[in-house]
């Protein structure tokens, strides 16, 4: 189960590879035309091909670019010529700073809700937090950021609404700045993991085993912790996984609107300024974060579930 | 449910149709959510007829002026009329998502529910496919071909409708498994009915649900997307107005003339939130949990 797990990871992350390569490939223009722009013609287009060996057939290239991302080596930007390992590892830094941040307020906060919110089902907390939830997460993250940046930065004056520290700087310097994205990106993260908790609890609940122990008149709290919670949890950690490049699209727009120095916004200048390379790299980057993540939550829920655990120990 | 599917007549199901659709409306959520849904739609068709102003028209004398009798919600940076760009800020997305949505569930949901019937290697090939799709965020897949073909909307329908319509497969095929196994579709199969008769017959009709509630939500993700894009400057192009097109401008100015960017918040929120709760009254009308679904 677990290798299989692991085979599947890396067949999804080298497709990705393969769609990024061939997606790039497939588009008009290439490194060398974006990088020269009007010039792009004749002797000079020819010299720069040559010169980024652009000149090979697909096949040899992808080869020497996947086998290069392998070890960490993803060549040299389109226009700066600096190594774009260099370019992504702060910039990397920065993001995962920012996510986990808004996970360990989000997470504890998530988990908390959604528990009362699923037991106590249709009651008014239940509405007011659940609707809450959806507003949260569905109301686009540079209108939350905007909005709370007029109210604590603009009006209140009590938070900086916008990032100066640059990419490189050390953790500590990001404090302020960092708050006003931290609590965007979480309430995104607290809706979306409070509704999936909410919804396992309350299957769970409703499951037989739970009604025998209530009618076995075990005490409630005993049932909710002991009983319904370890169940509720374990479905729920897949799910938020599942979530997460869908997340990761939010966090490049709050890296924008705040002018947060991370791999987002590099993703967005990469694009913009049609640095083919640096897209590639901060694609199958974010891809296989993704595709780790989910391999981490499989796992955590193999080790914290016994039936799965024996299962797996069986198999393998 | 699956008696009325099996049986259905046009009649049976336009019954069904209203009856869900007294359901929604009978739900708080529902009825807000519908009410907030409809304004828009009815105010992006008729807006041109009623703003009081030319949304290009620039008037260098009055630029940033707060809200008064000439102007209700003030004017913007370049002294056009903020009302009149908000009323008609919401027309391209409405247009756009109102055509990328259905286009996206239907392509989505036939493949995967063919696939969900037939299944084997083919299908295996299609979920690695699917699944390597969503572990890139939307923006990076999106911004790739938007840079590369334009920003028209000839451009962001195609690329939503396709980009959008991937999560629908999986969805599309999870719930045909949950049905393909039970005793009508055998039956059928039994009868001698081909892959297109069980699908058109059998599956169509018990899949539609989930569908309906998917579709709802893409369609919530999909303003997300569209005006995420026209923020970051990838979308529509100036001088037409857009809501997210006019935060993104209006941001600069903030400090001092916020009413800006609060027309735009409030008319985007309150159509994304009736688009939600109508979603959320429709998944409880039809027995769906929707929380379940991730909004890849």
């Amino acid at each position: 189960m677990l290798m299989r797990r692991l085979f599947l990871g890396a067949i999804t992350v080298w497709i990705v590879s393969v769609i990024i390569f061939a997606g790039v490939e497939v588009l008009p223009g290439d490194a060398c035309t974006a990088f020269l722009e009007r010039e792009a013609q004749g002797k000079l287009l020819e010299n720069c091909r040559e010169a980024q060996g652009l000149n090979r057939s697909a096949a040899e290239r992808y080869f020497d670019w996947a086998s290069g991302a392998v070890r960490g080596d993803f060549g040299v930007s389109a226009n700066g010529q600096k190594s774009i390992s260099e370019l992504v590892g702060n910039r990397l830094r920065n993001s995962l700073l920012l996510a986990f941040c808004a996970l360990a307020i989000g997470v504890p906060l998530a988990i908390f809700l959604g528990v009362v919110t699923g037991l106590r089902r249709d009651k008014p907390v239940d509405l007011v937090f659940s609707t809450t939830a959806v507003f949260a997460m569905t109301i686009p993250e540079f209108v939350s950021a905007t909005v709370l940046i007029l109210v604590f930065s603009v009006w209140l004056g009590w938070l900086p609404g916008i990032v100066l520290t640059s990419a490189g700087a050390q953790v500590s310097e990001f404090f302020p700045e960092i708050v006003l994205p931290v609590i965007v990106l979480g309430m995104v993260m607290t809706a979306h993991i409070l509704r999936m908790v909410r919804s396992s609890v309350i299957e769970v609940m409703a499951g037989e085993y739970v009604q025998m122990a209530i009618l076995k008149g075990v005490p409630y709290w005993h049932i909710v912790f002991r009983h319904a919670l370890p169940n509720a949890l374990l479905p729920a950690i897949n799910v938020v996984a599942l979530t997460i490049a869908w997340l990761l699209g939010g966090v490049v727009v709050i890296e924008v609107v705040f002018n947060y120095p991370g791999l987002g916004r590099m993703m967005i200048d990469a694009i913009s300024d049609r640095d083919l390379p640096v897209v590639q790299a901060i694609a199958l980057i974010v891809a296989t974060v993704y595709v780790g993540v989910n391999l981490t939550a499989d796992l955590m829920t193999m080790l914290l579930n016994p039936r799965l655990r024996t299962h797996a120990l069986r198999d393998s | 449910m699956t008696e009325i599917a099996a049986t259905s007549t046009e009649n049976t199901r336009l019954q069904r149709a209203l009856g869900v659709l007294r359901d929604v409306m009978a739900r708080p959520s529902g009825a807000i959510g519908l009410t907030l849904v409809t304004f828009h739609v009815i105010l992006a068709i008729i807006s041109p007829w009623i703003v009081p102003y030319d949304y290009r028209a620039m008037d260098s004398l009055s630029m940033l002026n707060g809200p008064s009798g000439a102007h209700w919600l003030g004017t913007d940076h370049l002294g056009r009329d903020v009302l009149t760009r908000v009323l008609l800020g919401g027309r391209e997305a409405l247009l756009v998502t109102g055509i990328a949505t259905p286009v996206a569930v239907i392509w989505g949901g036939l493949l995967g529910i063919f696939f969900g019937l037939v299944g084997g290697r083919l299908d295996e090939v299609l979920m690695r496919v699917v699944d390597a799709f969503l572990s890139l965020p939307w923006i990076l897949k999106m911004l790739v071909l938007i840079v590369t073909f334009g920003t028209g909307i000839e451009v962001l329908i195609p690329t939503l409708a396709f980009f959008y319509g991937i999560p629908v497969i999986r969805i599309a095929r999870a719930a045909t498994h949950d049905v393909v196994a039970r005793d009508f579709v055998s039956a059928a199969r039994a009868r001698g009915h081909g892959r297109i008769t069980v699908i058109r017959r059998e599956l169509l009709p018990n899949v539609l649900d989930t569908l309906m509630v998917e579709g709802a939500m893409r369609w919530s993700w999909m303003l997300l997307a569209f005006s995420s894009l026209s923020f970051l400057g990838f979308g529509v192009s100036p001088p037409t107005p857009d809501w997210g097109l006019m935060i993104a401008d209006a941001r600069g100015f903030m400090s001092f003339a916020p009413w800006g960017v609060l027309g735009p918040v409030i008319a985007l929120s309150s159509l994304i939130i009736g688009i939600n709760l109508t979603a959320d009254a429709l998944a409880k009308a039809l027995g769906i949990d929707r929380a379940q679904k991730a909004p890849v």
